[in-house]
């Protein structure tokens, strides 16, 4: 039986993969354990904005300062940010790493199924956009975060990390 | 009302070597005006050079950054403003080029050009600082003071077209332009001026 990923885990998986940096507005999905501990870490710099294409711009800007960055959001805002993504993360090619809740996701659906059209479109776009992605549920995909995390950097190039469920 | 290539020249003369962040038609005048590898075009989409300057200057701190921002830019993404004040980098420094029009995209103006304030938007928002000018003579004689002060601060140009600049779009998405800023950045952080 797989266990639900945590939290705890979650930021762990961050601060493995280096990151200094976390650029957020808040997201139904990952708020409890996952972005108040931390706003409250000082392992990392916590940026708040007010609208989260703002993020995308900061990422990229703070990578030429050779620091790791992450963007903390949910799926609504990812797909508002749709245009920021495409041409400074995907068109640009710099690592813009973001993670992604997805608001009124079905524990029991696969995100690709989904009967809400917000969340079942995410993976077709990523795919249009050729945006790396991946789905992290269980405690055994926490690896995965920091797997791709660090591909980004090395390769200078963006993912999205989507948390369909919240996190224990 | 201020010619803008003026403007920048006045500003380059104080501002020689520095992290600047440029969109648009102040970009195509700045990157002639004061062509450098410190130069960042590369915001890639409207609205958002503010909030890359926030990241700039956030991890670049003992550099001053500057933007160069436009009207309609700004009003894409006025949040920023907000993002800004409350992270409050000193080193942040904000040009507003005001002309009230979309000017590479037909002229068309801007929503609320009789009555919009960007300067009192900027107080608003928490800026520590925020200036407005339409007389050269008076811009040249501050800016070098504005320059010394601590950030975030705003400054609101009122300005109108003045010598023709090309639109050079390929500088200003080229893979090249962001190497050049990215290995020059670099540099600069593994040896600062020294002031």
């Amino acid at each position: 039986m797989t266990l639900p990923i945590k939290g705890a885990s979650i930021i762990k998986a961050f601060e493995d993969a280096g990151i200094q940096s976390v650029v957020a507005l808040p997201d139904i999905v990952t708020c409890d354990t996952v972005l108040w501990p931390l706003s409250s870490n000082p392992n990392f710099m916590f940026i708040p904005v007010c609208k989260e294409d703002e993020g995308v711009s900061i990422c990229a800007s703070l990578s030429y300062c050779g620091q790791r960055a992450l963007l903390l959001i949910q799926h609504t805002g990812f797909l508002d940010s749709i245009n920021a993504i495409r041409a400074i993360a995907v068109e640009y090619q710099l690592p813009v790493v973001m993670v992604v809740g997805l608001q009124g996701s079905d524990p029991d659906t696969h995100p690709n199924q989904s009967k809400s059209i917000g969340i079942r479109a995410l993976g077709p776009i990523c795919d249009a956009l050729e945006l790396r992605h991946a789905f992290v549920k269980d405690e055994e995909s926490a690896i995965s975060i920091v797997e791709m995390i660090e591909a980004a950097y090395e390769n200078s190039s963006p993912c999205a990390i989507f948390v369909p469920n919240p996190p224990v | 009302m201020m010619k803008r290539d003026q403007a920048l020249q006045a500003l380059a003369r104080h501002y020689q070597d520095g992290i600047a962040v440029a969109v648009y038609q102040t970009a195509f005048d700045w990157m002639h005006i004061r062509p450098h590898d410190l130069n960042y075009f590369c915001t890639g989409a409207m609205g958002q050079a503010s909030s890359h300057g926030l990241g700039l200057a956030l991890g670049a701190p003992d550099e001053k950054v500057i933007v160069l921002d436009g009207d309609g830019s700004l009003l894409m993404n006025l949040g920023s403003l907000v993002t800004v004040a409350n992270m409050a980098p000193r080193n942040f420094f904000h040009f507003v080029s005001q002309n009230n029009m979309y000017e590479v995209n037909g002229k068309i103006p801007i929503p609320g050009a009789a009555s919009i304030n960007f300067d009192h938007m900027a107080i608003a928002a928490g800026y520590r600082h925020a200036f407005s000018f339409d007389d050269i003579g008076q811009f040249n004689s501050e800016i070098k003071g504005i320059l010394e002060l601590e950030g975030p601060v705003l400054v609101c140009m009122h300005i109108e077209p003045g010598d023709f600049y090309p639109l050079d779009y390929v500088t200003l998405h080229s893979e090249e332009t962001r190497v050049k800023f990215r290995n020059a950045l670099k540099s600069r952080l593994q040896s600062p001026l020294q002031e």
